[in-house]
Parts: structure tokens; C-alpha cells; sequence
């Protein structure tokens, strides 16, 4: 399975993987609509990945999130019923809304971010 | 057989409003669409607000229950059916009463009423009386209502919600966009009976059923041969309210999410175990009705405790009675085997149990056994009867038992001591039946103890004293005796002795936060009318104290849980476009409680004298009672009476006591109806009226006869 990891040390708050991603997924350079999080704190940056550790797969009531057969956790934006029972209960913080859509959204380590991320800050580590 | 069908246009909801409502007479197959006005919208706000007013206009003081123009309509609430904000899809439901004469108002939970909404209706008004049985079915995609003639031989709650949820879905996947109103056998021959609203566990693959439990709603419908009522709908998405600012309240609903996520297996585990957490605080608090409620704690509670209940109704995994509760309290025993009755060794799924029913069916009726509550509740809920009012009853039975005034003759060989629970499963079955001593229980407290005290000569002052009911109504599971504001919050409600209104026990008795009359009247005042707004909303109770922020207790008042009441302001205005703060959120309230008790006050009741409350709901009427806390009531004699309890006897103890308590209550009566408005007789005064914007000339009318 392909997971988003990060060494926040290496990260220079380029919030480059931020627009790529939102790009990708929302067709805009907009960090509030990206399925991955920089926050820059006093030390070293706090960086937000979804782990596809899959909590919210049993919190749906709905059943509309599923681990694919590459183990990546996704959303059946079709079955969702726009709750978002999943971000109040990520424990990672890393299940997001925006106030333009009535589903959540998260990464499912397509790792785009990877390739724009100047540093090494953030990697896809087979696991 | 279809007997009449009805097509409309679908529309859309603007702001939580469709501004439509459905009437439908079955016993002429009228089927129309009414206007929603700004009248009442502005006046009733939703959810039982409407069905109140709907009422109002289908009957006359001279209305009884089981004439054809009673009502029963089902109103969800503006928010109701947003999916972001725990609670959100409440249904209200309101007739006149076969137990008080009076509306009676239920709020429950399950699919009906948001699906009632995304089919295009703010509110449904049932009259008439079929001939036959009839089913009314309507679909939310198609703009389709139909009355079809029932074909189906099935009476119980259980069966006839997974037969028609099987009839109408097009296959499992559309399981879920139905959901059924029924009521089941024991409706025909109660005045108990309830209404089960189901929705479909996905994860379960089962139906499972959430109560409109209060004051027989169940029996009028059965009166009006309804067999069950069919909505479905396909498409929920978390906008179809069209409100006027998403974001707010996915943004609120976030919030709470995350506090329960946080929180809630530290405070009240509702995620865990529901209601019933609660158990063994009560009894801890000697607050947990037992044998009748002559006591508040029993040796064999931890028999009934929450993790004996936990060990067999968790399945691991919570679930709510609408999309977006993540409080989820709701609870199931699935592969539960009944010992007893018609579906006897048959696997079933039991809807809690929720802490009422623990008490009701457990500790109140001395059966300290989880899994004799649990067949217990599965059969109230399948044969539709009241989990509350039959707990209360067998109790009030039971006790009539053990004191000679029924025997084996009267029960037709039942032997209704406390902890008989096969007796108590034979009560129910034959409830089911229309058989036996069943038929007479089910006629609630109030008729029994006329049957009783005319037939049997029974001890009047003794059944009056013991028998649990007020206003016709069987009074919910809290033990009220030490705590007078809880008195009042059973005893000064619109509908009957229901904690639904208020539930003061610990802000007044454990933490003594309001310790005067005036304290105690402000929060007979607050908590109704707060309380009241829930049901306007077709919103849940339970997240709003069920759960509450880290921070709540430096918060300038506490027990009102202020963060939450502003979530709630922020929803309402988030949905409707408005700008009401928590002030305007009360007076909304004050609007409909205060029209409610002009209603009743139109039906011939309402007043002081039909406030008044059996004694075993302020003190001990037995010796047996005063001895098993004598320490206690000798102190409060000497404290708080003047009294001094040395050498005398206890039953003049009991009378010095009695004599105190009972002064307490109607002193705590006239705090509270100054605090509302309303003379020391009860009744909203003109002027209170009109500061509320309710002084209609058909409201003056009927109070000008009373002032």
C-alpha cells in the first residue's frame, strides 16, 4: 500500500504540494481546497497526511468510504450524504471540507505533491 | 387495491421550508396540498409547532380521541434533515390523546420525516377513519401519494416494516431510502399505543424501529384503520434543505463532531452504550424508579447495569437514527431470541435498550434480569405499546397486588408481584391479544384506578396516592421525591409527566444550583421553553448535554451548555437566513408552550388543579417507604420542617412531612406561573400574549373565559 509520509524538517513552507494538489483535484492554486496541510508553526512545520489508516471507513454512515484493492481509503462522492462525521473523527486531521463543496475530501496518495515538493519533505513509502 | 391516488409536483426546499403540507382523509380518500403560510411559519416556527396548529383547526372542545376529526400529524422542523449537525431529523407527532384528552406531542427518530421533507411536504395531517385497513404510501421521486387497501395479514411492528420496506425498495441498495410508520397488535386493544418509525441498517442488513412512545398515538391510529404509512425517497445529499449559508453549519456540525469524538467516552459513553448509561448513576443517586417508585436504588441493579446490557447490545460499531449523528445513542441486540409469546425462538432484532426501558421494564417492575428487559422491550416495541406508560402501570399493578386490592381472580391467574417477569411478559401478550386482564391494564393508570376503586373498593386516597399518572399520562422513570424542581418539571408540563420539559434533578438536588423558589421558577421557565425548541426544529435533545465542550464548567452558566445553545442559534439561522440570537430563541418557544396550554385549556383542562401530582412523586406514602430512609426524613423534619420527629410516631411523622412537602409544591407552583406569565390559576394572562406576539383573537377568546 502506497502511503504519504513526511519529514517535516526538510520542509521549506513552499506550500507548493498544497497547489498541486488542488490543481489535480479542484482545477485551482488553493491550499484551503488541498487533501494534504503545511501549517507553519515557530519550529518546524507542521505538515497534515492521511495515513489511509481508514477510521473513517466504519464512521461513514453510509458506507460510502472503502479501501480500494490498493488499499487506498476513497470516497464514493455519489453514496455520501455530506455529514462529515469523517473530519470530526480523523485522527490524523486529515479529512477535509470546504465550504464550496458538500462532500469531504482526502489524499489518496497519488503522489503528484511528491514530484513538486523541492526538498524531500513529503514521500510515498510503499508499505 | 389502490383506493385513490395523487400526483404532484416535485418542488424544492428553500431554507428548510417547502412550504406545502399534505392532508389525507382515509375515510374519504381526500388527498390535497395545503399552503405553508408566513403566518405560520412566523407564529409556529415547524415540526410540533404545525402540528399543534393543525390540530387546532380540525377539532372542537367537544373532540374526542376516536372521533373521526382527531388528527395525527407528523411535522419535522426547518433544520430537520440537515445531515452536519448531531440529531438533525427528528419527526414531531401530535393528536389528541386517548389517555389525556389533550394534544398529545411525541418526537422521534428514523427516516420518515426527513424523507417527508425531501418528498416535498413540511408537515402531514392524517383525519378521517378508513373502512378497511389502508396503507399510504408516498414517493418522493416520482410526486406520487397512494391509499391502497392493506393486503397483509401481519399486525406487529417488526414484520410489517420489513415487509413493506421489501415491497417498496427496488432492491437491497434502495433498502435504505424507505422508511415505514406502523404500529403494531396491542394498538387495537390499548390506549398505550405507540408508532414505530423505521430506517434501514445498512450495516446490519435490518429494519430497525425508533418510538413515538407517548399517550397512545399508536391507538389512534389503529382507531383510523391506518396500517402503515410509506415514504420513499432516493438522492439524501447533505444540501436538500437549500439553506442560506452550507457552510455554517457543516462547519458548526464539524465542531461537534470532533467534540464527541474527543470526549464522549469520557463523559457519558453515549456512543457506547446509549441512554443506558445512566442506570447505575441513578441508583447510585437513589434516583432509579424501583417497585413502583417507592424507592430509588436496589441491591440487584448491577444485574441491569450498562455493561450487562453493553456485553450483549454493542456490535462495536455506533449508530444514529439519522445521517450525521455521530452521538449516536441508538442501540440494537440483533440475533435476540425471545423465551415467550408468538415470535418465541425466532431471532430478532431489539431496538435498545434505552435507559427508560431499562428502568421501566426493569428496576420499576423489581425484574433485575437484562434479558427479561430485553424481551420485554422487543414485544412493547412490536406489539407497539409504550415502553414507559406499560412499565409504569405494571408497577402501579404490581403494587396493587401485593396490597390485596387485585388477586388471582382479578388477573385471571397472573400473579403481578414485583420481579414476576413472566407474569409481566403475559400482561403484555395479552395486550397483544385484546384478552384478560391485559385489556384492563392497558387502559392506563388513570382508568384502572377508577375500575378499581368503583368495582373492587379499593382505598381511593391510597390508589391516588401510588398510581403514577398525571393528567392521564404515566409519568416517565426519575425518582422526583427529593427534588421539588423536578416535581414541577413533571408535574407543570403541557402534555403530561414526561422529563422531556425539564430534567432538574442534579442542578437542584445533587449540586444545589438553584436553591429558591424564584431559582427553581427561572428554571421551570428556561428549560420548557429551551426544551420546547428542539421540537420546532425536528431536532434531537441528547447533543445538546449529552456532550459538552472541555471549558463548559467556567462558563458563566453551565447547565445550559451556552456553546451549544449558540451551535443551535447558528444552525437555525444557517438553514433559515434569519438572525435570531438565543433571546429570540426562547420566545419562539414561548410562542407554541404557551399555545399549547391554551389548547388544553380549550379541551376543558390546563389549569392549576390538573397540575397537581400524585404523592408518591413528592414523598413516601407508605411506612414501608418512610422507614427505608428514616434518618434522612428525620433530619428534614427537624431542618427543614420545625418538626420535631422525636417520639412520635411514623405515621405522624409522615403527615408532618406530607403537610410540608405538599405546601413546597404549590409554593413552587406560583413561583413558576408568575415566571411564565400565567395567573395562579394557570392561565397565560392577555398581556403575556401580546409580549409574545401570540394575543390571536382565537387564543384571547378562550383565556378571557378563564381570567
Amino acid at each position: 500500500m502506497k502511503v504519504l509520509r513526511k519529514n517535516p524538517e526538510q520542509c521549506i513552507e513552499c506550500h507548493a504540494c498544497e497547489n498541486t494538489c488542488s490543481k489535480l483535484y479542484f482545477k485551482e492554486e488553493n491550499p484551503e481546497k488541498a487533501c494534504l496541510r503545511i501549517k507553519e508553526t515557530d519550529s518546524h512545520p507542521q505538515i497534515t497526511t492521511c495515513t489511509q489508516c481508514g477510521v473513517c471507513i466504519d464512521i461513514c454512515p453510509v458506507e460510502a468510504i472503502n479501501r480500494d484493492k490498493n488499499g487506498i481509503v476513497r470516497i464514493d462522492k455519489k453514496k455520501c450524504v455530506g455529514c462529515f462525521m469523517c473530519v470530526g473523527f480523523c485522527p490524523e486531521l486529515a479529512m477535509f471540507m470546504h465550504d464550496d463543496y458538500i462532500e469531504p475530501f482526502k489524499c489518496v496518495s497519488c503522489g503528484q505533491c511528491v514530484k513538486a515538493c523541492p526538498t524531500g519533505a513529503i514521500y510515498i513509502s510503499e508499505e | 387495491m389502490i383506493l385513490k391516488e395523487y400526483k404532484y409536483e416535485l418542488g424544492k426546499i428553500e431554507r428548510g421550508y417547502n412550504n406545502r403540507s399534505l392532508y389525507i382523509n382515509v375515510g374519504d380518500n381526500t388527498i390535497k396540498e395545503k399552503e405553508v403560510t408566513q403566518f405560520m411559519k412566523d407564529k409556529f416556527i415547524g415540526g410540533k409547532g404545525f402540528g399543534l396548529w393543525y390540530l387546532w383547526n380540525a377539532v372542537t372542545p367537544e373532540t374526542r380521541w376516536n372521533d373521526p376529526e382527531n388528527e395525527i400529524v407528523i411535522a419535522h422542523g426547518p433544520v430537520a434533515g440537515i445531515t452536519q449537525y448531531p440529531g438533525s431529523g427528528k419527526s414531531l407527532v401530535v393528536t389528541l390523546s386517548p389517555l389525556t384528552h389533550m394534544p398529545m406531542d411525541s418526537n422521534v427518530g428514523g427516516y420518515f420525516g426527513p424523507y417527508l421533507k425531501f418528498s416535498g411536504f413540511d408537515a402531514l395531517e392524517l383525519q378521517g377513519k378508513a373502512e378497511k385497513d389502508v396503507i399510504i404510501y408516498i414517493d418522493g421521486n416520482k410526486g406520487i401519494v397512494q391509499i391502497m387497501e392493506s393486503d397483509i395479514e401481519e399486525k406487529d411492528s417488526h414484520l410489517l416494516s420489513e415487509i413493506l420496506t421489501e415491497r417498496f425498495a427496488k432492491d437491497e441498495e434502495d433498502k435504505k431510502n424507505i422508511s415505514v410508520v406502523s404500529t403494531g397488535s396491542a394498538a387495537d386493544h390499548t390506549l398505550i399505543g405507540l408508532l414505530n418509525f423505521s430506517f434501514y441498517d445498512i450495516r446490519r442488513k435490518g429494519v430497525r424501529l425508533k418510538q413515538a412512545g407517548r399517550g397512545g398515538i399508536g391507538t389512534v391510529f389503529r382507531d383510523k384503520k391506518i396500517k402503515a404509512l410509506v415514504v420513499r425517497f432516493e438522492g439524501t445529499k447533505g444540501n436538500l434543505n437549500n439553506p442560506a449559508d452550507q457552510g455554517k453549519i457543516n462547519r458548526t456540525g464539524i465542531k461537534l463532531h470532533k467534540e464527541i469524538c474527543d470526549l464522549d467516552d469520557k463523559q457519558n459513553r453515549m456512543r457506547k452504550i446509549g441512554t443506558a448509561n445512566i442506570i447505575e448513576v441513578m441508583d447510585e443517586y437513589d434516583l432509579l424508579p424501583t417497585h413502583n417508585y417507592k424507592f430509588g436504588c436496589h441491591k440487584d441493579t448491577y444485574k441491569i447495569s450498562s455493561d450487562k446490557f453493553q456485553a450483549r447490545v454493542t456490535q462495536g460499531l455506533p449508530d444514529g437514527c439519522w445521517y450525521g449523528c455521530s452521538l449516536s445513542c441508538a442501540k440494537a441486540a440483533d440475533d435476540f431470541i425471545p423465551e415467550t409469546g408468538p415470535y418465541k425462538g425466532q431471532k430478532v432484532i431489539v431496538d435498545g435498550p434505552e435507559y427508560e426501558n431499562a428502568a421501566a421494564l426493569g428496576s420499576n417492575i423489581g425484574v433485575f434480569d437484562r434479558d427479561g428487559v430485553l424481551e420485554l422491550n422487543f414485544y412493547c416495541d412490536t406489539y407497539g405499546v409504550d415502553t414507559i406508560s406499560f412499565g409504569t402501570l405494571t408497577a402501579f399493578v404490581m403494587e396493587c397486588y401485593e396490597n390485596g386490592i387485585l388477586d388471582k381472580e382479578k388477573t385471571g391467574g397472573l400473579e403481578l408481584y414485583f420481579g414476576n417477569k413472566e407474569a409481566a411478559l403475559e400482561l403484555l401478550h395479552q395486550m397483544s391479544r385484546g384478552e384478560g386482564f391485559g385489556k384492563i391494564a392497558g387502559l392506563g393508570i388513570r382508568r384502572m384506578k377508577k375500575i378499581f376503586i368503583e368495582e373492587y373498593g379499593a382505598d381511593a386516597d391510597f390508589l391516588n396516592d401510588i398510581g403514577m399518572e398525571q393528567k392521564g399520562l404515566e409519568y416517565s422513570e426519575y425518582l422526583s421525591k427529593e427534588s421539588l424542581a423536578q416535581q414541577g418539571g413533571y408535574g407543570l408540563t403541557n402534555k403530561g409527566p414526561q422529563h422531556d420539559e425539564a430534567w432538574l434533578i442534579f442542578m437542584d438536588m445533587v449540586n444545589n444550583q438553584i436553591p429558591t423558589f424564584e431559582d427553581k421558577a427561572e428554571a421551570l421557565h428556561y428549560f420548557p421553553m429551551f426544551r420546547t425548541w428542539f421540537g420546532l426544529m425536528g431536532l434531537c435533545k441528547l447533543p445538546w448535554n449529552d456532550i459538552a465542550p472541555e471549558d463548559n464548567k467556567y462558563t458563566d452558566e453551565p447547565a445550559k451548555i451556552p456553546e451549544h445553545v449558540q451551535n443551535y442559534v447558528d444552525i437555525f439561522n444557517g438553514v433559515t437566513g434569519k438572525n435570531i440570537d438565543k433571546h429570540e430563541l426562547i420566545v419562539q418557544s414561548e410562542r407554541v408552550y404557551n399555545f399549547q396550554r391554551i389548547f388544553n385549556i380549550r379541551m376543558g383542562y390546563g389549569k392549576r388543579i390538573h397540575d397537581k401530582t400524585p404523592y408518591r412523586s413528592m414523598g413516601p406514602v407508605t411506612e414501608e417507604e418512610y422507614l427505608s430512609r428514616q434518618e434522612r426524613y428525620d433530619k428534614q423534619l427537624k431542618e427543614l420542617v420545625g418538626f420535631d420527629p422525636e417520639g412520635k410516631t411514623t405515621q405522624e411523622k409522615m403527615a408532618a412531612l406530607r403537610k410540608y412537602r405538599e405546601e413546597q409544591y404549590e409554593r413552587l407552583t406560583d413561583a413558576v406561573y408568575k415566571r411564565r406569565g400565567w395567573t395562579m390559576d394557570g392561565v397565560p394572562t392577555i398581556e403575556k400574549l401580546k409580549e409574545i406576539g401570540m394575543d390571536l383573537p382565537e387564543l384571547i377568546e378562550v383565556v378571557k373565559k378563564h381570567l
